[in-house]
């Protein structure tokens, strides 16, 4: 057997994860879907290294990390606006890079944005559980968060890498707008609740994670008191708790819940990015 | 039947019965048709009929995610509302149709010996035999998984005989316990946290990932505790 290289972790850093596309179609059995939080990025990262976009890369938060590759790799990184290092060299992101084997790799902190991907050519080889590896921060499915001196198994690369000088990353918004479709429980509040979401600048708290971005501001008045007996929830939903502070559900969020859900965020990608303190404005789909 | 709106890409299916209008379904217990319209939508999706990534039953409604025209969809909802209805209040036959059914019982071996069993016979007013006796004389059935992968909320059991949830939940409940909380049992798959009134525990392992399908207690299954 050949020796297929490996990812050395020298530094985990804050929380980085083994992410792919997560594990949909499992939701009836609890399972949550899980995945990188911006899977266009993610997805991005593959292509610029030659692999499948569902081939798993990893998910690094805010603090960076510091790796080393066992072997010559290309890798790419998207997301966030963070200081690249390749070895002695300085790289970029949205960019193939070509790491020499034993090189040390460092994703530094973010200057902009909360989260990066990185792909590495062959992609991350662990055994997939119920068709992800992605790591579920709810459930526990999955590989367990990186820690400092773990190895991380190497794919065969399958593809050259793209053929591309620089891709362009967005720079993450100083404010977000959100579009919000109907939710299921709107009759669950007063009609101003509605206004004052749309209506009213809201923050991104700090104990905000992969589960959901939870808001502060303006409290949503609910029409009807107590728990909702427990229904199914999706990506974006913006479940409203006892408090009236809104959170919005992403990628590892709860498969049924019990507070009514007043509206869905159709895209919360953008969610990926937004440090605390962030301003957060609700528009309707109509917009 | 209620057809409530979710985003984009989503319906929820309300199976709550309203309480100003009579219906055709009126009397047929929530979780019965929540049960009903399940397997319909299981069945549409084996057939074809419908396209869902997710198809999510709970208490009282029914989730449809990753549907590429939810009004669509909604259109065809209100055409099988009828045939569903008619499959609640006709349940001979509609035993009959799922005749495998009766082959997705799982039967749970149940060391009845949970701290909570005392409490659980007081709110009763029964003895603890009188409680292990009808835990392991009701036919149970998932109504449907949440909380935890594999975690099955079973129904079944008498309504007037919920039970209220631990005022300050445990911060360890161990895998395999079996617990009753509100009309339901349930059986935590995985350690966790947990509220429920823990009545026994069971060495069956409830989900594996390395199986296939994960967990032998998915929604629609039968369910029969017997004690240990």
């Amino acid at each position: 057997m050949t020796h297929r290289g490996s990812i050395e972790v020298l530094r985990a850093g804050a929380l980085t994860t083994v992410q792919d596309l997560g594990r949909p179609g499992w939701a009836h059995l609890g399972v949550p879907r899980s995945g990188a939080l911006d899977p266009a990025a993610l997805r991005l990262a593959n292509r610029l290294v030659g692999n499948a976009e569902h081939a798993a890369g990893l998910e690094i938060t805010l603090t960076g990390c510091t790796l080393r590759l066992t072997r010559a790799s290309t890798v790419a990184v998207t997301g966030a606006e963070v200081p690249v290092q390749a070895g002695v060299r300085p790289g970029d992101t949205g960019r193939p890079l070509s790491v020499p084997a034993g090189a040390v790799l460092r994703i530094g902190p973010a200057r902009r944005g909360v989260r990066s991907w990185l792909a590495v050519a062959g992609g991350i080889d662990l055994a997939p559980v119920l068709g992800s590896r992605a790591t579920d921060t709810l459930s526990g499915l999955g590989p367990p968060p990186l820690r400092d001196g773990d190895l991380l198994p190497l794919g065969d690369p399958v593809d050259a890498p793209a053929p591309v000088d620089l891709t362009v990353c967005p720079t993450p918004p100083e404010e977000l707008h959100l579009t919000l479709g109907p939710g299921p429980r709107e009759d669950w509040f007063m009609p101003t609740a509605l206004d004052r979401l749309f209506g009213s600048a809201y923050t991104i708290s700090p104990v905000s994670n992969r589960v959901g971005a939870r808001l502060a501001g303006a409290a949503l008045p609910r029409a009807v008191a107590g728990e909702l007996p427990s229904e199914g929830i999706v990506l974006g939903a913006v479940q409203v708790p006892a408090d009236g502070q809104p959170l919005i559900f992403l990628a590892d969020h709860p498969t049924t819940g019990g507070y009514p859900v007043i509206g869905v965020v159709t895209d919360v990608t953008p969610l990926a990015q937004a440090r605390p303190g962030t301003t957060v404005r609700f528009h309707g789909p109509q917009r | 039947m209620r057809i409530r709106p979710v985003g984009a890409h989503a319906l929820l299916l309300d199976c709550t019965a309203p309480t100003d209008v009579p219906e055709a379904a009126a009397g047929v217990p929530e979780a019965a048709l929540v049960e009903a319209w399940r397997a319909e939508l299981w069945r549409r999706r084996e057939r074809g009929d419908l396209i869902a990534v997710e198809i999510v039953p709970a208490a009282r409604t029914v989730l449809l995610d990753g549907l590429p025209d939810p009004s669509a969809t909604a259109e065809q909802l209100t055409r099988w509302a009828s045939a569903v209805a008619i499959a609640t209040t006709r349940p001979a036959e509609a035993h009959a149709e799922a005749a495998d059914d009766d082959a997705a019982e799982v039967v749970v071996p149940v060391f009845f010996d949970g701290p909570d069993l005392p409490a659980v016979a007081e709110h009763w007013g029964v003895d603890e035999s009188a409680v292990r006796h009808l835990l392991t004389s009701t036919r149970l059935r998932v109504a449907f998984c949440g909380f935890a992968p594999g975690f099955p909320y079973l129904t079944g059991l008498p309504a007037e005989l919920a039970l209220p949830r631990l005022a300050t939940p445990r911060p360890r409940v161990p895998a395999g316990s079996v617990a009753l909380a509100g009309p339901y049992a349930g059986i935590y798959p995985s350690a966790s946290p947990g509220g429920w009134l823990l009545v026994g525990r069971t060495d069956l392992v409830l989900f594996d990932v390395a199986a296939d399908p994960p967990t032998r207690l998915g929604p629609g299954t039968t369910v029969r505790m017997v004690a240990a």
